[in-house]
C-alpha cells in the first residue's frame, strides 16, 4: 500500500521509509495493515490444516494421517483460526478504523500498539513449534487434546504442550495490551463532540470486546499456568487423587471460552452495523437499543460458560441455571438480527459484495442461533454433545458470524484503505463461491452429527461415508475460493478504479464515523488537530 | 508539565522497543520451556531473555521519561497513561480473582464431593472412607504426593506480614501527600520506608516458605492445600517483588527531582499497583491463612 504520495500536505509527519517503517511503527494504519496481512497468512495456514483434516475424512479408514497427527492438526487448526485469523483481523480493523472514526490522530498508546502486534508473529512461531516438536527426538507425544486443552490428557502429552501453554500466554499478553489500548483510545481520544451515542456501531462493538478481553484473558492465563504447574511442579490442581479436580480446568477454560465467542462475534456485528445502513441507504434501525443489547450480550456472555460441560456431572440446579442463562442470550442476539432486518426493510437496497455478505450473515448466523438453542437444552445436549452436530453449529457461528463479517468489512473498507475499488464482479463471484461451498461443507454435518458421528476423531463408521464425502468436496471448494480472495486483494492494492472519499454513491448514513471525511487512502496521520463534529 | 497544548495531538516517533520487547518475551518463554524439559540450553536462553527484559525496560521507560522531562506530553497523553494503567491493573485483578475462584471452587464443591457429599457421592466410588476437612492434609490417594504434617496458621509471620504490608500502604500515602506539597525530602523518605517494608515482607515470606518446606512438609507436592497455598502466596510474592523494584525506580527518579505536584504519573501508577498488591494480601490473609 503506497501512502508515500499523500503526505506532502502534512508538514512534520512523514511516513518513515524502508523496513523500519513497519518494524518500528507507531502508526495505527501501518500497524493495522500488518495485523491484516498477518491474519491473511494465518488464514491460509489454518485453512491448509483444515484441508488436510478434510482430506483424511474424505473416506472412512486411515488415509494420510495417523490418529495423533490428526488430533495435533485439529488442535492447531482451531488455535490458528481463533487466535491467528479472526482476532488479529478484527484487531487490524480496529486499528485502522477506530482512530479515523472518532477523529483521533492515532491510537492512544502507539508504541504499546506495535508491541501488541509484534507479539503475534512470535506467538505464531511458538505455536508452530508446539505442533512440530513431537516429531523430533525427545519431543514426546503430540498435542491431541483439541484446542480446549483439557487435563488429564494435557498433563500427560509431551513438551509440545508447554509450547502451546506459552503460546497462549503470548496471545493473552497481546490481546490484553491491545484491549487496554482500544478502550483508552475510545474513552480518551474522541474528538470534541463525538459523544458516546454518536460513536459508530463498530466502535461500540470493539469497546465491549476489549472489556471482555480484559476480563477473560487473565483467567485463561491463570488456567494454563496451573496446568503448567501440574505438569512440572507436582501440584494437584486437576488431579482428584490429590484433592484437585479436572473439571476445574473446564470451568476456567470456558469462563474464558464462552465470552471468547463474543470476542469473535462482536466486531463483526459492528461491521454489519456499518455495512447494512450504507447499502440500505437508511440509518441503522434503533441504534441505541442495539448498543444496549450488545451490552446485555456482553454481560450475559460472562455467566453462561458451563453450557459446554453439561455432560461432566454438574448438579441439576447448576445445569438448569446455565441452560436458562444460555437461552436468555437469544434475546439480545435476536434483537441485533432484527435491528439489521428492519434497517433493510423498505430501504433502497443494492447488493454490492459487502452487502451480500451482510445478508448472508443474518441468514446463516440465525441458523447457528437455532442450533445453539437446541444445544443449550440440557437433555438434548446430552445427545448432541461431542458429535458433528456441534462441529456444524460452531462453524455456522464462526464462519458467518466472524469470518464473513470480516470479509464484509474488508470489501467495505478496501477502497478507503487502498484508494482503489475492487472488481465488483470478482467480489460477487467470491461471495457466491464461498457461501455455497461453506454450506455444502457444514450443512450435512448436522445430519451426520444427529446420527451420532463423534467429533475429534480421525476415522468414522462407513455409514457416514456419503455425508463426509460431500463435506470434504465442499471444504476443498471453500479452500480454493480463497485463492480468488487473495487475488482480489492483491489486485486492489496494486491498482484499479480510483475510489472517491465516499464510495458507494456516498450512501453512508446514520452514524458513519469520520473516516469518510478523509481522502481514500487517508493521509499518513489521519487528524493532526481535532476535527469538528457537526 | 503541559508545554504542548491540548489542541495538538502528540504521537511518539517510531521506536524499536516494541519489536525488541516481543522478541524478548519469546526468548524468555522459549528458554523456560527448554528448562522445564531439562534441556541444558534452557537456563541460558532464559537468562538471555531476562537480561534483554531488563535492557528493554530501561530503554523503553527511559525514552518515555526523556519525552516527559522535555515537556512533549500534553494532558491527553497523561490521561491515556493513567487509563492504560487502570485497565492493566483491572486485568491483574481478574488474574488473582481466578485463583481465589479456584480456591472457592475446590473448597466448596470439589472437596465436599470427594468426601461423599452431593448426589454424586464420588468418594463411595473412588476413595471410600475419605472425609473432607479443610485443610485436607490427608489426601484421597497420596501415591504421587507427600502429605503435609500441618497447615499454615494465621498467627506469627503472616500476621506480621499483614501489619508490615498495611503500614507500607500508609507510608506510600505519606510520600504521595508530600509529593502533592512538593516536599521532595519527605517524598524520598516515604518511598524509602515503603521499600524497606516491602523488602522485610519479602524476607519474612522467604523464611516462612523455608520453614514450611523444611519442617512442615508443606510443599507444592503436598496435594491441593500446598498447591493453592503456594499458587496464591507465590504469585502475590512475585507481584510484591515487581512492585518493590518499580518503587526503587521511582525512588531513584524522586532523588533526581523528576516529580512535581502536577507531573507525577509514574509515581501514581506505581502507587496504585502497590495498593492493589496490598488489597490482594488482605484477601489472601483472610482466605488462605485464616479461614
Ligand atoms: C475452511 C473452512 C474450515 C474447514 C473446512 C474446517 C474444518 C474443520 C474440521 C474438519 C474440524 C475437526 C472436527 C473434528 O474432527 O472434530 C474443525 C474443528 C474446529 N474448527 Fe474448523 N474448519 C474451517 C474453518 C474454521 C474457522 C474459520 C474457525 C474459527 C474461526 C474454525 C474453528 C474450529 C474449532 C474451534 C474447531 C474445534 C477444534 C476442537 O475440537 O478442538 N474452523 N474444523
Ligand atoms: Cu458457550
Amino acid at each position: 500500500m503506497s501512502t508515500e504520495a499523500i503526505h506532502a500536505d502534512h508538514d512534520h509527519h512523514h511516513a518513515p521509509s524502508g523496513i523500519g517503517r513497519w518494524l518500528f511503527s507507531t502508526n495505527h494504519k501501518d500497524i493495522g495493515t500488518m495485523y491484516l496481512i498477518f491474519s491473511l497468512v494465518m488464514l491460509f495456514l489454518g485453512g491448509a490444516s483444515a484441508m488436510m483434516l478434510r482430506a483424511e475424512l474424505f473416506t472412512p479408514g486411515l488415509q494420510i494421517l495417523d490418529p495423533d497427527t490428526y488430533n495435533n492438526l485439529l488442535t492447531n487448526h482451531a488455535l490458528i483460526m481463533v487466535f491467528g485469523v479472526v482476532m488479529p483481523a478484527a484487531a487490524g480493523m480496529a486499528n485502522w478504523m477506530i482512530p479515523m472514526m472518532i477523529g483521533a490522530p492515532d491510537m492512544a498508546l502507539p508504541r504499546l500498539n506495535n508491541l501488541s502486534f509484534w507479539i503475534l508473529p512470535f506467538a505464531a512461531i511458538m505455536l508452530i513449534i508446539s505442533m512440530i516438536a513431537p516429531y523430533f527426538p525427545g519431543g514426546g507425544t503430540p498435542i491431541n487434546t483439541g484446542w480446549t486443552l483439557y487435563p488429564p490428557l494435557s498433563v500427560q502429552v509431551g513438551m509440545g504442550m508447554d509450547f502451546a501453554i506459552f503460546t497462549v500466554h503470548l496471545l493473552g499478553i497481546s490481546s490484553i495490551l491491545a484491549a487496554i489500548n482500544i478502550i483508552t483510545t475510545i474513552v480518551n481520544m474522541r474528538a470534541p463532540g463525538m459523544t458516546y451515542f454518536k460513536l459508530p456501531l463498530f466502535v461500540w462493538s470493539w469497546l465491549l470486546t476489549a472489556l471482555l478481553l480484559i476480563m477473560i484473558m487473565p483467567v485463561l492465563a491463570g488456567g494454563v499456568t496451573m496446568l503448567l504447574f501440574d505438569r512440572h511442579f507436582g501440584t494437584a490442581f486437576f488431579d482428584a487423587a490429590g484433592g484437585g479436580d479436572p473439571v476445574l480446568f473446564q470451568h476456567l477454560f470456558w469462563f474464558f471460552g464462552h465470552p471468547e465467542v463474543y470476542v469473535l462475534l462482536l466486531p463483526s456485528i459492528g461491521i454489519l452495523g456499518m455495512v447494512v445502513p450504507t447499502f440500505s441507504r437508511k440509518p441503522l434501525f434503533a441504534y441505541k437499543p442495539l448498543v444496549y443489547s450488545m451490552m446485555m450480550l456482553t454481560a450475559l456472555g460472562m455467566v453462561v460458560w458451563a453450557h459446554h460441560q453439561y455432560t461432566v456431572g454438574m448438579s441439576e440446579a447448576v445445569t438448569t441455571y446455565f441452560m436458562i442463562g444460555t437461552i436468555l442470550i437469544s434475546i439480545p442476539v435476536g434483537y441485533m438480527l432484527f435491528s439489521f432486518i428492519f434497517t433493510m426493510w423498505r430501504g433502497a437496497m443494492t447488493f454490492e459484495t459487502p452487502m451480500l455478505f451482510a445478508v448472508a450473515i443474518v441468514l446463516m448466523f440465525s441458523f447457528a442461533g437455532v442450533t445453539g438453542v437446541m444445544l443449550a437444552v440440557v437433555p438434548a445436549d446430552l445427545q448432541y454433545h461431542d458429535t458433528y452436530f456441534v462441529v456444524a453449529h460452531f462453524h455456522y457461528a464462526l464462519i458467518p458470524g466472524s469470518l464473513f463479517g470480516i470479509y464484509a468489512g474488508v470489501f467495505y473498507w478496501l477502497p478507503k484503505w487502498t484508494g482503489h475499488m475492487y472488481n465488483e464482479t470478482h467480489g460477487k463471484i467470491f461471495f457466491w463461491w464461498t457461501t455455497i461451498s461453506f454450506n455444502l461443507t457444514f450443512f450435512v454435518q448436522h445430519f451426520s452429527g444427529l446420527a451420532g458421528m463423534p467429533r475429534r476423531i480421525v476415522d468414522y463408521s462407513p455409514i457416514f461415508a456419503e455425508f463426509n464425502m460431500i463435506s470434504s468436496i465442499g471444504a476443498f471448494s471453500f479452500g480454493a475460493s480463497h485463492l480468488l480472495f487473495l487475488y482480489i486483494i492483491i489486485k486492489t492494492v496494486k491498482g484499479g478504479e480510483k475510489a472517491s472519499d465516499k464510495p458507494w454513491e456516498g450512501a453512508q448514513v446514520g452514524t458513519p464515523g469520520l473516516e469518510w471525511t478523509l481522502p481514500s487512502p487517508p493521509p499518513f496521520h489521519s487528524f493532526t488537530t481535532p476535527p469538528a463534529i457537526k | 508539565m503541559t508545554t504542548t497544548s491540548n489542541d495538538d495531538y502528540y504521537i511518539p516517533e517510531p521506536s524499536r522497543w516494541p519489536l525488541i520487547g516481543a522478541a524478548t518475551v519469546f526468548t524468555l518463554l522459549f528458554g523456560v520451556v527448554l528448562w522445564l524439559n531439562s534441556w541444558v540450553a534452557g537456563p541460558w536462553i532464559m537468562l538471555a531473555g531476562a537480561a534483554s527484559l531488563a535492557f528493554l525496560f530501561k530503554g523503553w521507560f527511559g525514552d518515555v521519561i526523556k519525552e516527559n522531562l522535555s515537556g512533549s506530553y500534553n494532558g491527553q497523553v497523561d490521561s491515556s497513561f493513567r487509563q492504560g494503567m487502570f485497565w492493566f491493573i483491572t486485568s491483574e485483578v481478574f488474574f488473582f480473582l481466578t485463583f481465589f475462584g479456584c480456591l472457592y471452587y475446590l473448597r466448596n464443591i470439589t472437596l465436599p464431593y470427594l468426601g461423599g457429599e452431593g448426589y454424586l457421592a464420588t468418594s463411595n466410588i473412588l476413595w471410600e472412607g475419605w472425609t473432607y476437612t479443610w485443610p485436607p492434609l490427608q489426601l484421597p490417594d497420596a501415591t504421587n504426593y507427600v502429605e503435609a504434617k500441618e497447615a499454615m496458621g494465621p498467627g506469627g509471620i503472616p500476621l506480621w506480614n499483614t501489619i508490615i504490608l498495611l503500614s507500607s500502604g500508609g507510608t506510600l500515602t505519606w510520600a504521595h501527600w508530600a509529593l502533592k506539597k512538593d516536599d521532595n525530602k519527605q517524598l524520598v523518605l516515604g518511598l524509602a520506608t515503603t521499600i524497606l517494608l516491602g523488602v522485610i515482607f519479602f524476607i519474612l515470606q522467604a523464611v516462612e516458605y523455608g520453614h514450611a518446606y523444611a519442617e512442615m512438609d508443606l510443599t507444592l507436592e503436598s496435594g491441593i492445600y500446598g498447591s493453592t497455598f503456594y499458587l496464591l502466596t507465590g504469585f502475590h510474592g512475585f507481584h510484591v517483588t515487581v512492585g518493590a523494584i518499580m518503587l526503587m525506580v521511582i525512588l531513584g527518579r524522586a532523588m533526581k527531582n523528576h516529580f512535581s505536584s502536577h507531573n507525577h504519573f509514574a509515581f501514581e501508577a506505581v502507587a496504585w499497583y502497590w495498593h492493589f498488591v496490598d488489597v490482594v494480601w488482605i484477601g489472601l490473609y483472610i482466605l488462605v491463612y485464616w479461614l
